[in-house]
């Protein structure tokens, strides 16, 4: 069962860097970051990697394999032909600090901006477990950030300061349909997080390790709250005549 | 002095899991300003790891439940070693710390009449976890970490504390460096809160991540602080052993709170002849009795059955688990078989163990829903500690406090699955709130001594020194390797003193080992630095185990296998450490009040 494989790692800096080569030895099981663990251990100590948990609960280790986005502990060795290179680079859309280690930074940033649960006074804490179904789904996100890496308005048109990105429009949906929140978001979903940019290409969805359906079931509702909110023109007479938001 | 960047704050966190977050709460809530260090980024601590709930006698499955039968679990998990005013406190402020993170935006599983849903798990008497599928501990790491952000928290990530600083005797601040950088940083405070977790990488086979290296334990020993229990380790009775990648890594006990059975490979539920005499007419007795619990737990009837005997201890579990696999009644890997797809239609395996069936499907090519798990003992907490005061959280020296799976104390010697997080809860709040406290009582900072500062920092960049030298990996393994054989599950006198003998060796080897690369992010680095905490932790744990000559709750003894009610029920071993010298003390537990006596004593 002994075989080896070939990985292609980006070592270098925020100043640039190289692809290089390493031979490792494959055991059954085995994950890509074994791989760059074992390259760690036995060739290149000083190699920057972030890990934890390493059974895909905490979104340290996430990296484009063979230009995929993924986490590398739950990337299969056996799911790549052997024979040819498996290469790994840092996630794109985020500078790079050393090897594999991005600067995700300015997710922590945009977190900061979104107002915090405020539990209803008026409610009582009763609530069904088909109510929070809708928003443990979206609790489920382990902050990898892949999908903030691969949404085009941040990786293609570097929109950082306008677009807070899918991640943290899930966090905003995961608050808003909470089912005791007494917040008002919507505002800065317009403004600060630029919901508008998203165009709904699913790109986030697909690469979610957790699978939640960012689009449809975060994204889209919030457009449409969006709508209602701001553009429906009953809504905007009702205000009108009632005064009320 | 000049030469480090300088940071002040009245209160400095050190680690940002479960009980980092909610002390950080507490002190910046009380007007303190606080800093909270973390290795890692924000949101990755091990807590995020923890997967089958929080425990809290919130009653709302079982009415019979209350903090004085969470007490009693407790204190008889822990084989009555816990320090009691810590296991009470526990028991009785659980409850708020869990409605409190409600009213901060957990969505936890409800009931079907709305509120908060309990799951059962081994040693508790009623469905007392509180919990999330099985990814309750994302689920408290996200509220606290969300709650905390809004709260003026100086937050520094990625940066590692290596000393405490002093003034006189007491606390005047810590020593540490970014991961990034390689810069050196001085935090000076008034109050330092240990809030570090575990010590899991001193072990081969082990649930933790890299983070887990006893920072807290070593950094409390090295200023001057009490170390509690350190003889007692928990290894959790179920954690995957095949492929050999995910080795050591966890499942939840509420695969068995769900109905989970433990099979060897003749298919024989071997736990029922694993009963303790401490648990005897507790358990059920038959299968017919444990299918009947599992029915009514899954239809959400209160049981009349009593529970299997799955769901006994962890120390029980573990060396159960142990037995068959020595006696060759083990699976193809060296494991036992856990079984839920027999107990639970596939559906509801899919909602309440979520992770669980994502992580054996993509990990290990098995689909819990179909069919049994491989599983054997993986190390997973320690309950041993820094030794603080059960009000307060304070160390034995004056500024220090410690929360969570740094401090000692709370769990004797085992414990219950599920009190993890809720002792995270309790005790981080504690320890926030008397730090905050003594900080906002005195004036001005301690003063630094520029001595101290400069040889610790000098002291770090000592392997970048060596020209020649070991790989700080090899030594590690070698490390984790000895102390598995010879500190694991069962010892005996003769294992740990040959353990003290290689730990020498070890020690020794540490102190030859060299870096390659540069300064910034370099793991070989900071392995190298982690060593000497892992090995003097080892050393606590291989000297308090060496000293307890008697069998109890995760220590267990081969020369000494029953439990000693005249001599060791009645003391704590205390590790402490003056110069280069470990020293060993024993202390007789503190006086339990009789009417917590009372809540002890054997039901009629």
């Amino acid at each position: 069962m002994s075989r080896e494989a070939t990985l292609r790692v980006y070592r270098g800096d925020r100043n640039g860097g190289e692809m290089i080569d390493y031979r490792v030895p494959v055991s059954p099981g085995m994950v890509v970051l074994d791989a760059i663990r074992s390259i760690q251990f036995h060739q290149s100590p000083d190699i920057g990697v972030r890990w934890n948990c390493k059974a895909g609960k905490c979104g340290s280790c996430g990296a484009e394999v063979n230009g995929r986005p993924r986490l590398m502990c739950m990337d299969r060795m056996d799911r790549y032909s052997p024979g040819e290179p498996i290469v790994v680079r840092p996630m794109k859309s985020f500078p790079i600090v050393k090897d594999l280690v991005n600067d995700v930074s300015w997710n922590f940033q945009v977190n900061k901006k979104i107002p915090a649960f405020k539990m209803r006074s008026d409610m009582e804490r009763r609530f069904s477990q088909e109510e929070a179904d809708r928003v443990q789904e979206f609790r489920k996100c382990i902050e990898c950030f892949l999908c903030q890496n691969v949404c085009h308005v941040l990786r293609d048109h570097d929109l950082k300061p306008a677009f807070g990105g899918p991640r943290f429009l899930v966090r905003v949906a995961g608050l808003e349909m909470h089912p005791l929140d007494g917040e008002d978001r919507t505002e800065l979903l317009r403004k600060d997080l630029g919901i508008g940019y998203c165009n709904i290409t699913k790109c986030c969805t697909e690469v979610c390790p957790e699978s939640i359906h960012i689009t449809d079931n975060a994204i889209i509702p919030l457009k449409e709250r969006l709508v209602d909110r701001f553009y429906d023109p009953l809504a905007l007479l009702w205000r009108k005549v009632t005064g009320k938001r | 002095m000049s030469r480090y960047e300088t940071q002040e704050h009245d209160v400095v966190i050190v680690g940002a899991g479960g009980a980092g977050l909610r002390a950080a709460i507490e002190a910046s809530s009380r007007g303190a300003r606080t800093a909270l260090v973390c290795k890692s980024l924000l949101g990755k601590a091990h807590t995020v790891m923890a997967e089958g709930g929080v425990a809290a006698a919130l009653a709302n499955v079982d009415t019979r439940d209350s903090w004085k039968v969470h007490f009693r679990d407790t204190m008889k998990g822990g084989k009555f070693l816990n320090q009691w005013r810590m296991a009470q406190l526990h028991a009785q402020q659980a409850i708020e710390r869990v409605q409190e993170l409600e009213e901060w935006g957990a969505v936890f599983d409800r009931t079907k009449d709305g509120r908060v849903l309990q799951r059962n798990f081994g040693g508790h008497t009623y469905p007392r976890l509180a919990h999330v599928g099985d990814r309750t501990g994302l689920e408290m790491i996200r509220t606290l970490q969300d709650r905390g952000v809004h709260q003026g928290i100086d937050v520094f990530m990625e940066c590692t504390i290596r000393w405490i600083l002093k003034d006189q005797e007491r606390v005047a601040g810590c020593l540490g460096f970014w991961r990034e950088s390689g810069r050196f940083v001085v935090f000076r405070s008034k109050a330092v809160v240990l809030a570090t977790g575990g010590i899991g990488r001193c072990f081969e086979i082990t649930s933790n991540s890299w983070e887990y290296k006893g920072d807290g334990h070593a950094l409390a020993l090295w200023a001057g602080a009490d170390l509690v229990d350190m003889e007692f380790v928990q290894f959790h009775p179920t954690g995957m052993v095949w492929p050999p990648s995910v080795r050591g890594t966890l499942i939840t006990e509420g695969v068995r709170g769900e109905g989970g059975v433990l099979l060897n490979n003749q298919g024989k539920r071997f736990m029922f002849e694993n009963i303790p005499d401490l648990f005897k007419g507790e358990y059920a007795e038959t299968e017919e009795e444990a299918k009947q619990w599992v029915v009514d737990v899954a239809t959400g009837r209160r049981p009349e059955a009593r529970r299997p005997p799955e769901l006994l201890t962890r120390d029980v579990v573990a060396r159960a688990i142990r037995r068959e696999v020595r006696e060759g009644r083990g699976s193809p890997h060296g494991g036992v078989f856990l079984d839920i797809s027999s107990q639970r239609r596939p559906d509801e395996i899919k909602k309440k163990l979520p992770s669980m069936y994502h992580q054996f499907r993509e990990l290990a090519d098995v689909d819990i829903t179909k069919s049994p798990m491989e599983v054997g003992p993986t190390c997973h907490y320690t309950m041993g500690g820094v030794r603080v005061d059960p009000e307060t959280q304070q160390a034995t020296v004056p500024g220090l406090f410690a929360a969570g799976e740094a401090a000692g104390g709370m769990h004797g010697a085992n414990r219950l699955g599920g009190n993890s997080l809720s002792d995270l809860l309790v005790f981080g709040k504690l320890a926030g709130e008397f730090a905050a406290a003594l900080a906002l009582e005195m004036t001005g900072l301690p003063e630094l001594n520029g001595n101290e500062v400069d040889s610790a920092a000098r002291e770090l960049l000592d392997p970048f020194d060596r020209p020649e030298g070991e790989n700080p990996y090899e030594v590690h393994e070698d490390m984790r390797k000895m102390m598995q054989k010879f500190v694991g599950i069962v010892r005996t006198g003769e294992e740990l003193e040959a353990a003290l003998e290689e730990l020498k060796i070890i020690r020794a080897r540490a102190a030859r080992v060299k870096v390659g690369g540069n300064i910034q992010f370099n793991p070989g680095w900071h392995l190298a630095l982690d060593l000497k905490n892992m090995i003097d932790v080892s050393e606590a744990i291989a000297r308090a185990a060496l000293t307890r000559q008697e069998s109890r709750g995760a220590h267990t003894r081969e020369d000494y296998p029953e439990s000693d009610p005249e001599k060791w029920a009645k003391v704590n071993v205390i590790v402490h450490k003056k110069g280069d010298e470990m020293g060993l003390r024993l202390e007789p537990l503190p006086e339990m009040p009789s009417d917590l006596k009372q809540l002890l004593a054997p039901k009629s």
